[in-house]
């Protein structure tokens, strides 16, 4: 398979993993902000902050308002990592691979374009914002459940099947550093009540309330959250499991030694994470540890199997 | 009955279908018959079945928006075909064999010893001012001296049922897809017109393709890795490049794909790693082939690409400068090249043509723009032509400057009424102009497509066929006697 089609895929995993992962997070955002009282709502910026676009909405908005972070996570064409920018992304990837993807994608995806396009501006008044969000995560899930149930799991999927699980242990880790880190105020005190709600809140904007619950039979608690959305190996958007897919992946995929051993050492890294301490500290290090380790598998994943920078062959025994 | 060839007023032109009101030609009898039987409502049936078989497949071409976005526009498809009888077309097909034979000699002679430019044939002032000869072609070699693999020769009809070339495409013909996939919609929406007919296939063109590539591979002995050079999805034919790529089971690449090593080999960026190339059938043109090769700023290109080719590591299709001989004035030279490289006598006759350079043809076409129609020598796509009879006065006067000012770069033609084929227009049956392209393939052997693609002017009086223009098409069939 050329690199440039494999690339595509694994972009095309990526953006409209990332396109739903943006929706959850304003979708929860929104729910936590009605229930907690007035005086300790932390607004909208720490949300700019999990995308790490802080800087880029600086350059452009003057305050972090409702307002202002929603169209800006929603439908700026300027943030790459915006609803409107992923769909866009993954949709132009999409286009150049329609004779390696089922056609139905194709379809749905450009439909999912063409809707969040027209609704834009009323999510942003917030007059159908969680229909909205709703319906965004429905249909990346609904792609994402085509491509599964439909193309064949060789190469070409492989590569689809990485990008997304890459991105969705990088929106994991991003998920639980502001909830968990720069939400909680240091002296919980009488807001003792909300440390819970929040921590309810990471889990409910991975959906993983009602798996938390079968699977932990213990009350929520920092330490058992961080341990299941960290370390558990079933549940499908833990960074353990994201991990294990992308294993699974590479397994299937030519020349991996390099990228699969990173992988097998970082899901080591992950697995051997002592949880209890991270509930009190030094989990924001953790977690920024854990991002620069994703970025470094991307850069070997890129550079084994996509190749742009790699200069031409010196002699004749790289033919194939 | 909704069609009634009694009321079906062929004009003044040559139809080929109907000869007179009511007098279908012998080759279209059991066609029209069987399309006089059916309804109105059967009919808009079939045109409807057509439509949506054309979106169900996928069949369109890319239009650029203002916005610089692009649209897929479903392809325009007329569903009464155009019928040639196979007697009439084996002498056209081997006019085609002869006439891009002559060509190729011309081309190879040209990069070479120009022969006949020192006969005295062919003058060298045309050559020496010709944009598309390439002087980094000079002395190559290509296999079986083979320069213009793929060919497609646009043929008319005029008034007096006669058939003449009107231009030879020989830089990167387009339009070979939509003549198979319009065999296959109308195999859909008349099915039972195949069981009466002997119509002649059209779809073994995809192998006949990859076989004519596969002869120019640089290692004859291995099965060789064919690749299809596309400029990307923004192309107005990438439909036809995945197309043809998929038919053949090549490799669609863009420039970026590809990379030429020290060892002068192209490869090509795979996941398993770089893995070598030896044919390219690149529709790129000439000048974006190679930014290094022909010092121009293209990004879709392939650095080294020309030297690869040079040094014989890779072919390609067309070979790079195959232009020289797609010029509207060299064209007018194409007869007096049948006779000096084949000595044979052209099979099909080209339309007549005055060559503005010499005084003699320029005086009389500046006597008589108002009749002709005049073309740049270089131009396609019916770019800054001058259709004398259609002309204002001011337009016939400024491209009079325009012919003094560069006699070597117009041509006139006189004005051909084409032919018309009945054509389902809002207002019912009518006649409308047509061409004809079909496709010469030419490696260790020549091919010629079983009829070409028919485009047709939906436009009542256009004969402007192109489909970015409001030209549309029609399936075209070669049949036996029955």
């Amino acid at each position: 398979m050329l690199s440039r089609v494999a690339e595509r895929l694994y972009w095309m995993g990526r953006y409209l993993e990332r396109a739903e992962g943006t929706a959850r997070n304003i979708n929860v955002n929104t729910h936590l902000l009605l229930d907690l009282p007035k005086g300790t709502a932390f607004g909208w910026e720490p949300l700019i902050f999990i995308t790490g676009g802080e800087e880029l909405f600086f350059r452009h908005y003057r305050d972090a308002g409702q307002q202002n972070a929603l169209e800006f996570m929603l439908a700026d064409p300027r943030n790459p990592s915006s609803i409107g920018s992923s769909l866009q992304q993954a949709r132009e990837n999409l286009r150049t691979l329609r004779d390696v993807v089922p056609r139905e994608a194709w379809e749905k995806l450009n439909h999912l374009h063409r809707y969040a396009n027209d609704h834009y501006e009323q999510a942003i008044a917030g007059r159908s914002r969680f229909p909205f969000l709703t319906q965004i995560i429905d249909d990346c899930q609904l792609i994402t459940g085509l491509l599964t149930g439909t193309m064949s799991h060789d190469e070409a999927y492989e590569f689809v099947r990485t990008g997304r699980n890459l991105e969705r242990a990088d929106m994991t880790t991003r998920i639980i550093d502001v909830r968990s880190a720069s939400l909680l105020p240091k002296h919980t005190g009488d807001l003792a009540p909300f440390a819970n709600i929040q921590w309810m809140s990471v889990l409910k904007s991975l959906s993983a309330y009602q798996m938390y619950r079968r699977q932990v039979h213990v009350r929520v608690s920092g330490a058992e959250v961080l341990r299941f959305l960290f370390q558990d190996a079933g549940f499908p958007r833990s960074v353990y499991h994201c991990l294990g897919e992308m294993q699974q992946s590479l397994n299937a995929l030519p020349r991996n030694e390099v990228p699969r051993r990173y992988v097998v050492r970082l899901k080591r890294q992950v697995s051997e994470a002592i949880v209890q301490h991270l509930a009190h500290e030094g989990l924001h290090e953790f977690i920024d540890s854990l991002q620069v380790a994703l970025g470094k598998l991307h850069d070997r994943i890129r550079a084994t199997y996509f190749l742009t920078e790699v200069p031409a062959p010196k002699s004749r025994s790289l033919a194939a | 009955m909704a069609i009634d060839w009694e009321h079906y007023d062929t004009g003044a032109g040559y139809d080929e279908l109907v000869e007179a009101p009511g007098r279908p030609r012998a080759a279209a009898r059991p066609l029209c018959r069987y399309l006089g039987s059916l309804t109105r409502s059967e009919i808009e049936e079939r045109k409807n079945a057509a439509e949506l078989a054309i979106v169900t497949m996928g069949i369109t071409f890319t239009v650029y928006t203002e916005k610089g976005g692009s649209i897929d526009r479903a392809w325009p498809f007329d569903i009464i075909p155009r019928i040639i009888p196979s007697h009439e077309w084996t002498r056209i097909e081997t006019g085609l064999k002869q006439r891009v034979k002559a060509l190729n000699h011309f081309i190879d002679d040209v990069y070479h010893r120009q022969r006949i430019v020192k006969a005295g044939v062919f003058p060298q002032e045309l050559l020496a001012n010709s944009v598309n000869f390439r002087q980094e072609c000079v002395g190559v070699d290509p296999p079986h001296g083979v320069w213009a693999h793929i060919c497609g020769t646009d043929l008319v009809r005029d008034r007096d049922g006669a058939v003449y070339v009107l231009e030879d495409n020989l830089r990167i013909p387009s339009g070979v897809s939509y003549m198979l996939e319009n065999r296959l919609v109308t195999k859909r929406v008349f099915p039972e017109l195949f069981e009466h007919y002997s119509i002649r296939p059209v779809d073994d063109y995809p192998s006949q393709l990859f076989d004519m590539l596969a002869s120019l591979s640089p290692r004859p002995a291995d099965s060789p890795a064919i690749a299809v050079l596309t400029p990307g999805i923004y192309n107005s034919a990438y439909f036809e490049h995945a197309y043809l790529a998929q038919q053949m089971g090549a490799e669609l690449v863009e420039g970026g794909d590809l990379v030429v090593g020290d060892d002068d080999c192209v490869y090509m960026r795979t996941i398993e790693g770089f893995a070598r190339v030896d044919v390219i059938y690149r529709r790129i043109d000439d000048l974006y082939l190679d930014p290094l090769g022909f010092g121009t700023d293209s990004k879709i290109g392939v650095p080294g690409l020309l030297r690869a080719w040079k040094a014989g590591r890779v072919a390609l299709a067309n070979a790079p400068g195959a232009g020289v001989a797609d010029d509207k004035a060299v064209y007018a030279f194409v007869p007096k090249m049948i006779d000096y490289y084949l000595g044979e006598e052209p099979i099909l006759p080209n339309v007549p043509t005055f060559l503005c350079m010499n005084t003699q043809e320029r005086e009389h076409v500046l006597a008589n723009l108002d009749q002709l129609v005049v073309k740049p020598a270089n131009g396609s796509g019916g770019y800054g032509m001058l259709v004398g009879p259609h002309a204002t006065a001011t337009q016939r006067a400024q491209f009079a400057r325009l012919i003094e000012h560069d006699p070597r770069n117009y041509i006139a033609q006189p004005t051909l009424s084409l032919s018309t084929v009945p054509t389902l227009c809002e207002t019912g049956l009518a006649p409308r102009h047509v061409d004809l392209r079909p496709f010469i393939l030419s490696g260790s052997e020549n091919y010629v497509t079983m009829g070409g693609l028919t485009r047709v002017a939906l436009r009542q009086g256009s004969l402007v066929v192109s489909s970015s223009q409001g030209g549309g098409s029609k399936d075209t069939w070669i049949t036996d006697e029955v």
